[in-house]
């Protein structure tokens, strides 16, 4: 990742020179070498690979949880940062983007919450007699 | 009204660090997003909304799954498929997920082609993300004909809590209708690159707006986010 987070600070400034080595007028946009692409698709496979291996290998309780909410985070990352050339954008237009899907987590915890306390009503009153 | 023009982050107003330049872009006159056109704007707000959506479901999901007194069905013996004599869990997911990914891939190096305005190239690499889309629907289809062969049904299975089929079918069909959507939408700009309209700036037949290679980016943000739901979907529907 460290790697990246270089390679990706070079990049800022890449673009100009590559309109001017090509020649091309019309040279706009993210531009980024090929390789960069092929470096995090080869990152996605192993962090799926590895998800999967979460589940084939049946690990449980709270290794299992870390070990998949990691690798969904780490992949995550990877396609809005790169595939998405969110890393390159404008910070008015990245922050205006990934800070409101941080509600959902507000969400999330009030509705586990609520489930929580559904569930609990349900053994205390509902569950069937032995 | 002037053509919005994407200029590239060279050419981009100066801007302050951090929170200022952020405070500056949103209090500045006119346009906060300074050098994105408002074509991947509007790509970016419709995701975002798109994001709430998906989120609902994951939700109401796990609200189900964690509320229910009745054992879920474990998707990794439901998923499990018999290859070659072996009993192998969750293998189909597994295989829907290394697609959808290389999708993920081609497209992102369709969109880079473009802005080398290398057509032929560009339209290769966009078909190839649409088939491997396609493939990922057919093994979604498949996947579905053997659950509702299994007797799985939004309103119960043959496992455990009722829900699951609910869930199931719910969030799967709304991202397969998303993976599907995609797919044309990707044969229909494809379409148009391999003509080479946008080497023409030719006119488009809904909006008579010239075209340009930065559409292959802003149908590359909608692919990536189908990409990145399924990500989701993966670890909390499937290996939950």
């Amino acid at each position: 990742m460290t790697n990246a987070a270089v390679h990706m600070e070079g990049q800022l400034h890449a673009p100009a020179q590559g309109a001017v080595a090509t020649g091309a007028v019309h040279a706009k946009g993210q531009q980024h070498p090929i390789k960069l692409y092929l470096v995090v698709w080869g990152w996605l496979f192993v962090l799926s690979t590895c998800s999967y291996l979460v589940d084939y290998f049946g690990l449980h309780g709270y290794l299992r949880w870390s070990l998949i909410l990691l690798f969904m985070v780490l992949k995550a990352g990877l396609i809005v940062a790169v595939f998405m050339h969110m890393a390159w954008e404008r910070l008015a237009l990245a922050y205006a983007i990934l800070l409101p899907p941080i509600a959902v987590l507000v969400f999330v915890s009030i509705m586990v919450l609520e489930s929580e306390y559904t569930h609990l009503l349900r053994v205390l009153f509902f569950a069937a007699p032995p | 009204m002037a053509e919005t023009v994407l200029t590239n982050p060279g050419q981009s107003p100066a801007r302050l660090e951090g929170w200022r330049g952020i405070a500056a872009d949103w209090a500045s006159d006119q346009r906060a997003f300074k050098n994105v056109s408002w074509g991947k704007a509007m790509m970016w707000i419709f995701l975002l909304s798109d994001t709430f959506i998906f989120s609902c479901f994951l939700l109401s999901y796990m609200t189900a799954r964690m509320s229910t007194t009745v054992p879920w069905p474990n998707p990794s013996e439901v998923f499990a498929l018999n290859i070659g004599g072996n009993h192998i869990p969750l293998i189909l997911i597994a295989i829907m997920t290394f697609v959808l990914i290389s999708s993920s891939g081609t497209m992102a190096m369709a969109v880079n082609f473009g802005y080398r305005r290398d057509r032929v190239r560009t339209a290769i690499l966009m078909l190839v993300t649409a088939a491997f889309g396609a493939t990922f629907v057919g093994m979604q289809a498949f996947e579905w004909t053997k659950l509702i062969m299994e007797g799985v049904r939004p309103w119960g299975n043959p496992w455990g809590a009722p829900q699951f089929g609910a869930s199931f079918f719910m969030i799967t069909g709304f991202h397969g209708t998303h993976v599907t959507i995609g797919v044309i939408f990707l044969i229909a700009i494809a379409r148009k690159v391999l003509r080479g309209d946008f080497d023409v700036e030719r006119r488009g037949f809904f909006t008579s707006r010239k075209g340009y290679y930065e559409i292959v980016e802003i149908m590359g943000l909608y692919w990536h986010f189908v990409d990145l739901v399924w990500v989701f979907i993966f670890a909390f529907f499937y290996l939950w």
